[in-house]
């Protein structure tokens, strides 16, 4: 009779800072949180947390490895975080990467000689933008036609893109100069996009991915297809009620998140590989870490970059666990996947408030958390 | 406390705020056993707020409920059924697909694991018996009318031991007949000792049946009356109110329907119908043969035709759930019809073009649900005003959208009809329903569309927007447009429309002149030839 209750009651969405806040705060109680665990293998949080920072953040040589997955991780976020504005749910990137892949590989392997050096990349880079694009494209599609659910599809589509890759591989592409192993052969020079020197980040990649971030952010805010895009992402009824089309919304929609995607493979084959891999290889879980990328960054396309860098340095610092520890990589993943949970969790305390009370009939009320009504959105626009 | 006893209920000092707007302030209200007291309050008045209270889904700030004398602190819906209150929701709670019977079951606490609805039956014909409340416990919950919903959703209270009902507008969704039969079953449960609350913002209704009216007005107390011819003996006079709200605690006014309305809206309402400029000749728009499916592939709208001259409102009149939605937004562009044309100015509309189609006919479309269709909540007002022509100049030029453009017109709307906003980049959800819906107004008349379709489009605002947006009407008939009305106060009808035609079952049955024709009339037709008697909401004309 005399315990306390906590309700959670809503109130109005609370400012930016404190949506920053709250990634923050799910950011570092993830790191701890999961790094915690490392205890039943004899180390202390701290040390593992310390040991990921510096092997993500520590030298320069680190920082370069960091942006060289915040490039790809960035451009999936960005065209994840437009088609999540648009209540589109995109599972399908890794498909979208390795499709990109795919379209940049066969210019540079087989287009490649007989076009002028300089034609070669934009070739490999529009390529890529447009098989990416088609292959974003189909579920839309399927579901403006007829009705079926883009997460399924999206999905699906994955292990058609992952096979599809492996065919090539081991089969048709599967080069003679690589002593049997699953590569295509290597690119040539005029394939293989120009990095900054002795590192593996391709500036023209880097550039890509901030003008994309800005390109979007203006699309979505500023035009007419990004307003309907906002419509039919805040309130379906309301695009319906207005005659917005959400065939077209959601075709151009796709065209640009699976577009991004395809970028973000090109990218990978053409300076990482310099061939093209087994489909493991080449997306590198990109298209599923893009999803978090996406959220941590707000769906807003500048937020996904610092997003993209963050998990960027989480990837290299897993890494590093695996090497000075002898950790399985996919230790990474536990980092990544209790950030998620606690940035999903921490939403609520955006616009709801939370109330301890004594249940006695004198109670007294404490409130928690945002008193201030300022309706800062959610950082969106 | 024993669950199975109710002598009295007491709310004293409730005050509730949520962001932005204080939906309860320094309330009290009190119920007796064997009492039907009223709760009047237009919409937004805090009388939700108030119930959702006492039945534990939202806590108070401050105030204190008293059940039989001694404090109470419901702190959920299952801690206030266990004390004996019981709430029927204006939408139901129940499982179509499902049968009465196991609807029954899945509410009760005490139902056996396996085969609950073996216990159900019995108590049905207990209940049945006590109330005179019949429901088939067989019968699959998607058969069943509304009213018959409703009276499912009763029962479950009933046999959950509730002493203490909250009905929330529970005749909004009978037909005349089936009120009638209610309060026959509302009888019977005073009778037995249960108390009950009826909240409803329909006049006529409450004074007929509630012994005691307790009005709200804008989250606080307007006052509590007794209705006028009722007899002055029972239980109310002896409540024990100990709180600050005096003037309302003893010797209760008595009140006649003009009264309570005083009290309801906090003025005189105006009995003045205007002059109405007599329609011209010409059709306008014209409608024929229409049948529409509803969102479960039953026929809702069945054959309809009609006409609207130039400058001419032509009203519809109806139960809600008759067809006039699907009418509405069959028109509207949102719903393809089965067969049927319509025809603007020898123009034929391109029903099955979508909405946006419609929109470029020079049709306005103000919709029956503000805040599920005519806005988007978390944008801004600038876009919600461009919501339905942002896709052309001047708003957007090329694909890129003119903010100033957008800021031009929406300051233009937000003084013209005087929206109560900080700024024209605020939220939309910042705004009160009022100004919500004179955005939405706005919105909707500003490119002087040929022919407005209107969905209940004072319905929840306060009275001086409700007057803003009639004129506004008015003036769209009066500038030669043709204005399609729907609504479910049969006094904005009598006063704006130039003839009223009465929807029933999906069909319009008949076509009346409202200088001709009184409530009463109306009323029978809604109610459909078949069933016998007035609707309980007839009376003269004004």
């Amino acid at each position: 009779m005399f315990g306390f209750s906590v309700r959670i009651e809503r109130c109005q969405p609370a400012s930016t800072t404190l949506s920053i806040v709250i990634i923050l705060s799910a950011m570092t109680i993830g790191l701890f949180s999961a790094a915690a665990l490392f205890v039943f293998k004899g180390f202390s949080p701290l040390t593992i947390v310390s040991k990921i920072l510096t092997g993500a953040f520590g030298s320069r040589f680190a920082w370069m490895e960091t942006i060289a997955k915040a490039v790809p991780l960035g451009l999936v976020g960005i065209g994840l975080a437009v088609a999540f504005r648009g209540k589109f749910w995109n599972i399908g990137a890794e498909g979208q990467i390795l499709l990109g892949a795919v379209a940049a590989s066969g210019i540079a392997l087989f287009a490649a000689p007989h076009l002028p050096d300089k034609a070669v990349l934009p070739m490999m880079l529009t390529a890529g933008f447009a098989a990416g694009a088609i292959w974003g494209v189909i579920p839309a599609l399927l579901r403006t036609r007829f009705g079926v659910n883009e997460v399924v599809s999206t999905l699906m589509m994955n292990y058609v893109a992952a096979e599809l890759v492996q065919y090539l591989v081991y089969g048709p592409w599967k080069g003679a100069s690589q002593m049997g192993f699953p590569y295509s052969d290597e690119f040539v020079s005029s394939a293989v996009l120009p990095t900054f020197y002795g590192t593996r980040v391709a500036w023209p990649m880097l550039v890509i991915v901030i003008v994309a971030a800005f390109v979007t952010w203006f699309l979505i805010t500023c035009t007419r297809w990004g307003f309907e895009t906002r419509v039919i992402g805040e309130n379906p009824e309301a695009a319906r009620y207005a005659g917005i089309s959400h065939a077209r919304v959601t075709i151009i929609l796709m065209i640009i998140s699976g577009g991004l995607a395809g970028l973000a493979g090109v990218g990978e084959v053409s300076c990482i590989h310099q061939h093209l891999t087994t489909s493991a290889a080449i997306s590198s879980g990109y298209g599923n870490t893009g999803i978090i990328v996406a959220m941590l960054g707000r769906l807003h396309p500048i937020g996904v970059l610092p997003a993209a860098i963050f998990l960027g340095g989480l990837l290299v610092g897993g890494d590093v666990l695996q090497t000075s520890f002898g950790m399985p990589f996919a230790s990474v993943n536990l980092f990544t996947a209790v950030i998620l949970l606690l940035l999903i969790t921490g939403d609520v305390f955006l616009d709801h408030r939370f109330r301890i009370r004594r249940d006695c009939p004198a109670s007294s009320t404490a409130v928690i958390a945002p008193s201030d009504s300022t309706c800062g959105g959610k950082m969106r626009n | 406390m024993n669950r199975h006893v109710f002598d009295s209920l007491e709310m004293t000092g409730i005050r509730k705020s949520f962001p932005g707007v204080i939906a309860n302030d320094d309330i009290s209200f009190s119920i007796h056993s064997g009492e039907v007291v009223g709760l009047l309050g237009e919409n937004g008045a805090g009388k939700s707020t108030l119930m959702n209270i006492l039945y534990g889904l939202i806590q108070p700030d401050e105030g204190e409920i008293r059940l039989n004398q001694s404090p109470v602190n419901f702190a959920s819906p299952r801690d206030a059924r266990r004390h004996g209150i019981g709430m029927v929701h204006q939408h139901f709670m129940l499982i179509p697909t499902h049968t009465v019977a196991e609807n029954i079951a899945l509410s009760l606490d005490d139902a056996p694991f396996f085969d609950p609805v073996s216990v159900i039956n019995d108590r049905l014909d207990v209940c049945s018996r006590a109330y005179g409340i019949h429901v088939d416990p067989k019968a699959f919950v998607w058969q069943l009318s509304a009213g018959e919903r409703q009276r499912i959703e009763i029962v479950k209270a009933l046999l959950g031991n509730a002493r203490l009902l909250l009905l929330d507008e529970p005749t909004s969704v009978m037909t005349p007949d089936e009120i009638n039969e209610f309060i026959g079953v509302l009888r019977a449960m005073t009778a037995a000792g249960i108390g009950i609350v009826f909240i409803t913002h329909k006049l006529e209704e409450i004074l007929s049946v509630a012994s005691r009216i307790t009005v709200l007005r804008k989250g606080r107390l307007a006052g509590t009356v007794r209705p006028a011819s009722k007899d002055t003996n029972r239980s109310g006079d002896t409540a024990v109110h100990d709180g600050k709200n005096m003037e309302t605690s003893s010797g209760h006014d008595e009140v006649d329907k003009a009264a309570l309305a005083r009290l309801m809206v906090g003025r005189e309402l105006e009995q003045i119908i205007p002059g109405k400029s007599p329609p011209e000749d010409d059709i306008l728009f014209e409608v024929e043969n229409l049948t529409v499916m509803d969102d479960r592939g039953r026929t809702a709208v069945k054959n309809v035709g009609f006409t609207i001259r130039r400058g001419e409102i032509l009203g519809v009149a109806g139960v809600s759930g008759n067809g006039q939605r699907e009418l509405i937004e069959s028109l509207a562009g949102m719903r393809s019809p089965e067969s049927g044309t319509a025809r603007l100015a020898d123009r034929v509309l391109p029903l099955d073009a979508g909405a946006r189609a419609i929109f470029e006919s020079g049709v306005a479309h103000i919709p029956e649900e503000r805040m599920r269709f005519g806005t988007v909540a978390n944008m801004s007002i600038q876009e919600n005003i461009i919501l339905k022509a942002g896709h052309r100049a001047p708003f957007s030029r090329r694909g890129i959208i003119s903010f100033s453009a957008a800021a031009n017109r929406t300051t233009e709307i937000v003084n013209e009809y005087r929206v109560a906003a900080t700024s024209i980049v605020a939220p939309m959800k910042n705004l009160s329903g009022g100004n919500i819906q004179k955005v939405i107004v706005g919105r909707e008349l500003a490119d002087h569309p040929a022919l407005v379709l209107a969905a209940h489009p004072t319905y929840g605002v306060d009275i001086g927007a409700a007057e803003g947006i009639r004129s506004h009407l008015r003036e769209c008939r009066d500038a030669g447009g043709a204005v399609f009305l729907v609504s479910e106060e049969l006094e904005e009808l009598f006063e704006l429309a130039d003839r009223i035609a009465v929807m029933e079952s999906g069909r319009i049955v008949g076509i009346v002149d409202p200088r001709t024709s009184s409530f009463g009339e109306v009323g029978m037709m809604m109610a459909g030839a078949h069933i016998p008697g007035r609707a309980i909401s007839s009376g003269d004309k004004p």
